[in-house]
């Protein structure tokens, strides 16, 4: 998501001097901001009724070290949390690298999210917005933090220098506490005073060498809340005098309202508005249920005349026209393609078909606002709060600074909530002001909105050459890609140069192996479907292809695929170095057995770089079973050891799904599938056994919540070539080593 | 219709219509939010709660075919089972976006509390209702022999 946006690094935001103290809460009772829970596992739980908590009545005062890293009386440290965590780890991550710096103890740690205000949250790899993707969490806030829990940490040493009257440089830290000879204090008791000390200019940074926290297994923070029910997702959210809004989207891309009778909606009961917004038309009403059976009731007449009509079989069509007539853009050109193969006594062409796809997260799209008349309140696991805060300006006539957002913790993303149009957020601003702002609303969409109102990872067709020489080495590869623009039409078309979209081209331009001939264009194919990041976005395409075709070259070379790669990738020690570990654990060259096939992928994306080996068993009538992926990850400094193998797990299970059966039909413009029965993701029966491998690095750390896809088709196709002799040029797998509907 | 709700060892008086499904009426009427809405077709396991102590979809299940049963939802579950998963669950740290996982902790608590050792089979079959898009199965598959492990022990 986002993973092309030039790196522009904002200069670090000067801390702060002004000493910002907030009552933040009684002692011995959780709090919630916003979405964000506290991490309240050190207080007894408040839910359960019957049970009275104790609450002592000393308020807890919190002092601020800049915008980060705030400390309480109470000797909570809260790290402020400017990204969405929609499951990746980073309200884990981002404390432990502030603890790490600080020399807190990982049982004082506690997150909230961060409001939306770019000028101190904005993505440092992203410029001037706040926001989240590309796996860049971590990587772009690495310094950041650990210079702001350095900086607090040399803040707190000298208020303990200043009452305890000694040399800074004699007071030692750990776990939280500062301590000198036989005096200590806790960091609650000197936060006060320590917030009033002009922070250090140059904060010191530890050695990693002398990491405590940093590489070990310590417990998410998000665990407590997300096992007991207790924990505020947006759909949860509750305000006063609430409506809920349903959305009766177009049918099709391009449709619009024509017309609509309301009467029967009006007439079930709860439902209180129905109002026509840009997008189509909403019931609002005083509960989830009364709204949507309100929606069943609605009659809308669509204006179908600027709608698309396409069927998927048609575009694959067209789109294999649109390569063999149109040769492109060109984004990258080494030695003379043309004539290597002109030259050539093999050339082997092959094409490649990949399809829409869902993100189809857990929690469908929904999002809160409450506009008063200067203000408007947005509740929703944000993504691009800059641009979701602009959004709603613009709807309503605010300015951005009147728009608050409290980011939620969001059910699933892989890329959904990061839309340039804010779309679903947009709704359900337009639905509050229809109704003039008299209430809150609460739009929920549907599983079938969520599955055919739009946005999917786009559908493209590969076309790959190669010739090998006398030895079966490539000497020439030629990749051509027929696929839609993510950026184009978006507030991010900027970064389209010329005329490429790098989305497009991520993981084809880049293809590392040594071949002298190289050659890779695009056409860009203009659609009118919504089209988004996905989950590693253009690598799930160009990463599948180029993988597959690769190893279908060693195979037809008389090449071991893994010994092809390593001397492809001699100039390329990551890679090496994950495709030898992961050959290495899944024992590369040993027989699998009848009946089983083995197959290996490398693949660089967001920074990290994973090799994955995928073993299957396939039966005599091409039902096949996935039965273990070894995956080997570099990612640099391991921050959290047990949330990168979590995410490559994650990462692994997201891309089997897909290949086996996951796709987005469009019949005559609309979306076939509409539920989680036409939509079959990967279920627990079909999760091979993952293991995973972290390589030692002392590179700064990269994304984790991407990279672990990419190398799982082509590993698998691969596997499943080595057991049946047939390649899969088309996602998903679906039935085609199936007899005659292959 | 009114209706006398037993949720979680206490009784609410609602007044709901009676075809609004109990995951609704748990989260708009009672407040219990904890149990979420997926799918509304039975696909996805995430309104998985406990009706009588067998797991139920809440997102289809009519309140007026609820009557006098116990309903025990994610905020309520007690049993040793539900401690022992919850606690693997923790010690595991299988969640990732967490929104299945009251659903999955439901079905998984029902499991252990029919078949306290279940086997791989037994798992496969008891939370193959239950979808994640994060695909966090290998750690729920995990937890929950851990958990039968801790009961047994």
């Amino acid at each position: 998501m986002l993973g092309k946006i030039t790196p522009h690094h904002l200069p670090r935001p000067a801390m702060d001097r002004r000493r910002f103290i907030q009552v933040i809460g009684l002692s011995g009772a959780g709090f919630m901001v916003g979405c964000g829970r506290q991490n309240d596992e050190a207080a007894p739980a408040a839910s359960g009724g019957a049970e009275t908590v104790p609450v002592t009545a000393e308020p807890v005062v919190a002092s601020e070290f800049g915008p980060f890293v705030r400390i309480g009386t109470d000797n909570r440290v809260t790290v402020m949390i400017k990204h969405l965590d929609k499951g990746q780890g980073v309200t884990t991550g981002l404390p432990t690298i502030v603890a790490e710096e600080l020399d807190a103890d990982w049982a004082q740690m506690d997150f909230e999210f961060a409001p939306a205000d770019a000028s101190r949250y904005n993505n440092l790899f992203f410029g001037p917005y706040q926001g989240t993707g590309g796996s860049t969490s971590i990587a772009n806030s690495w310094t950041q933090l650990r210079e702001a829990a350095a900086a607090a940490r040399a803040m707190l040493i000298e208020a303990a220098a200043a009452r305890w009257q000694v040399p800074a440089g004699e007071i030692a830290v750990s776990r939280g506490r500062l301590s000198h000879g036989d005096r200590s204090a806790s960091f609650g008791e000197l936060a006060a005073a320590a917030a009033d000390i002009a922070p250090p200019a140059e904060p010191v940074l530890k050695d990693p060498a002398d990491f405590t926290l940093i590489g070990t297994r310590l417990p998410r923070l998000d665990s407590p809340g997300k096992t007991d029910g207790s924990e505020i997702f947006t759909i949860d959210v509750t305000r006063p005098g609430m409506l809920t809004a349903v959305v009766a989207h177009p049918p099709k891309f391009g449709a619009a309202v024509a017309g609509f009778d309301a009467a029967a909606a009006l007439d079930v009961p709860g439902v209180t508005d129905v109002v026509q917004i840009a997008r189509g038309v909403a019931v609002v009403a005083d509960s989830f249920w009364a709204a949507k059976k309100g929606r069943d009731a609605l009659t809308v007449t669509w204006d179908e005349s600027g709608a698309v009509d396409y069927d998927s079989e048609q575009l694959y069509r067209e789109f294999a026209e649109r390569l063999a007539t149109d040769p492109g853009l060109v984004a990258r050109s080494d030695g003379d393609v043309g004539a290597a193969l002109e030259a050539a006594d093999q050339v082997i062409r092959r094409e490649y078909r990949v399809p829409f796809l869902a993100h189809a997260t857990m929690e469908p799209m929904d999002c809160v606002v409450e506009l008063s008349g200067d203000g408007c309140e947005i509740w929703t696991g944000a993504q691009l709060q800059t641009v979701d805060q602009y959004t709603a300006a613009a709807i309503t006539g605010l300015a951005p600074e009147q728009v608050t957002i409290n980011t939620c913790f969001a059910g699933g993303s892989f890329g959904r909530r990061a839309t340039p149009d804010s779309d679903y957020i947009a709704e359900a601003v337009m639905i509050a002001k229809a109704i003039d702002g008299r209430a809150p609303v609460k739009l929920i969409w549907t599983r079938e909105d969520d599955m055919r109102a739009g946005f999917y990872r786009p559908m493209s067709a590969h076309v790959l050459e190669a010739a090998l020489d006398a030895d079966g080495k490539p000497v020439a590869w030629r990749h051509q890609t027929a696929v839609q623009s993510i950026l184009a039409g978006t507030p991010f078309e900027g970064m389209v140069q010329d005329g490429i979209d790098g989305a497009s081209v991520e993981g084809s331009r880049g293809l590392p192996y040594s071949i002298p001939n190289v050659e890779v264009r695009v056409n860009t194919i203009e659609l009118g479907v919504p089209v988004l990041w996905w989950r590693s976005v253009g690598h799930t395409q160009n990463g599948f292809v180029t993988e597959a075709f690769i190893d279908e070259l060693a195979a037809l070379g008389g090449q071991d695929p893994y010994t092809l790669r390593r001397e492809l990738l001699a100039d390329h020690p990551r890679h090496l170095a994950v495709l030898d570990l992961a050959a290495e654990k899944a024992g590369w060259g040993e027989d699998p057995g009848p009946g089983r096939g083995r197959g290996i992928a490398v693949h660089e994306s967001f920074g990290s770089f994973v090799a994955e080996v995928v073993d299957v068993s396939v039966a005599e009538d091409g039902a096949f079973s996935v039965d273990r992926v070894v995956c080997a990850v570099d990612c640099g400094i391991a921050i959290n050891p047990d949330v990168i193998k979590a995410q490559m797990e994650g990462g692994i299970g997201y891309a089997l799904s897909a290949a086996l059966r996951e796709e987005v039909t469009l019949a005559s413009g609309a979306v076939a599938e509409g539920n989680f029965d036409s939509y079959r993701p990967l279920r627990i029966d079909e999760m091979p056994a993952i293991e995973v491998h972290i390589v030692a690095s002392g590179e700064a750390p990269t994304g984790v919540g991407e990279p672990g896809t990419p190398p799982l088709a082509p590993a698998l196709v691969a596997a499943l070539a080595d057991a049946t002799g047939k390649w899969v040029y088309r996602m998903p797998i679906g039935d085609q080593l199936r007899g005659e509907t292959g | 219709m009114a209706i006398e709700l037993k949720v979680n060892g206490n009784t609410h008086s609602v007044d709901v219509p009676a075809d609004k499904p109990l995951l609704w009426v748990l989260r708009e009427d009672v407040g219990l939010t904890g149990t979420k809405f997926g799918c509304g077709i039975a696909q996805c396991g995430a309104c998985t709660v406990h009706i009588d102590g067998l797991p139920a979809r809440a997102c289809i299940m009519p309140i007026s075919a609820v009557g006098a049963r116990e309903v025990t939802t994610v905020e309520g579950v007690a049993s040793p089972a539900a401690l022992a998963i919850r606690q693997a669950w923790r010690e595991l740290d299988v969640v990732q976006c967490g929104y299945c996982q009251s659903g999955q902790m439901m079905s998984a608590t029902a499991l252990l509390e029919s078949n306290p050792q279940p086997t791989d089979d037994d798992i496969d079959a008891a939370m193959r209702g239950n979808l994640c898009r994060c695909a966090t199965y290998t750690r729920i598959r995990g937890a929950i022999h851990r958990a039968a492990e801790s009961l047994e022990g």
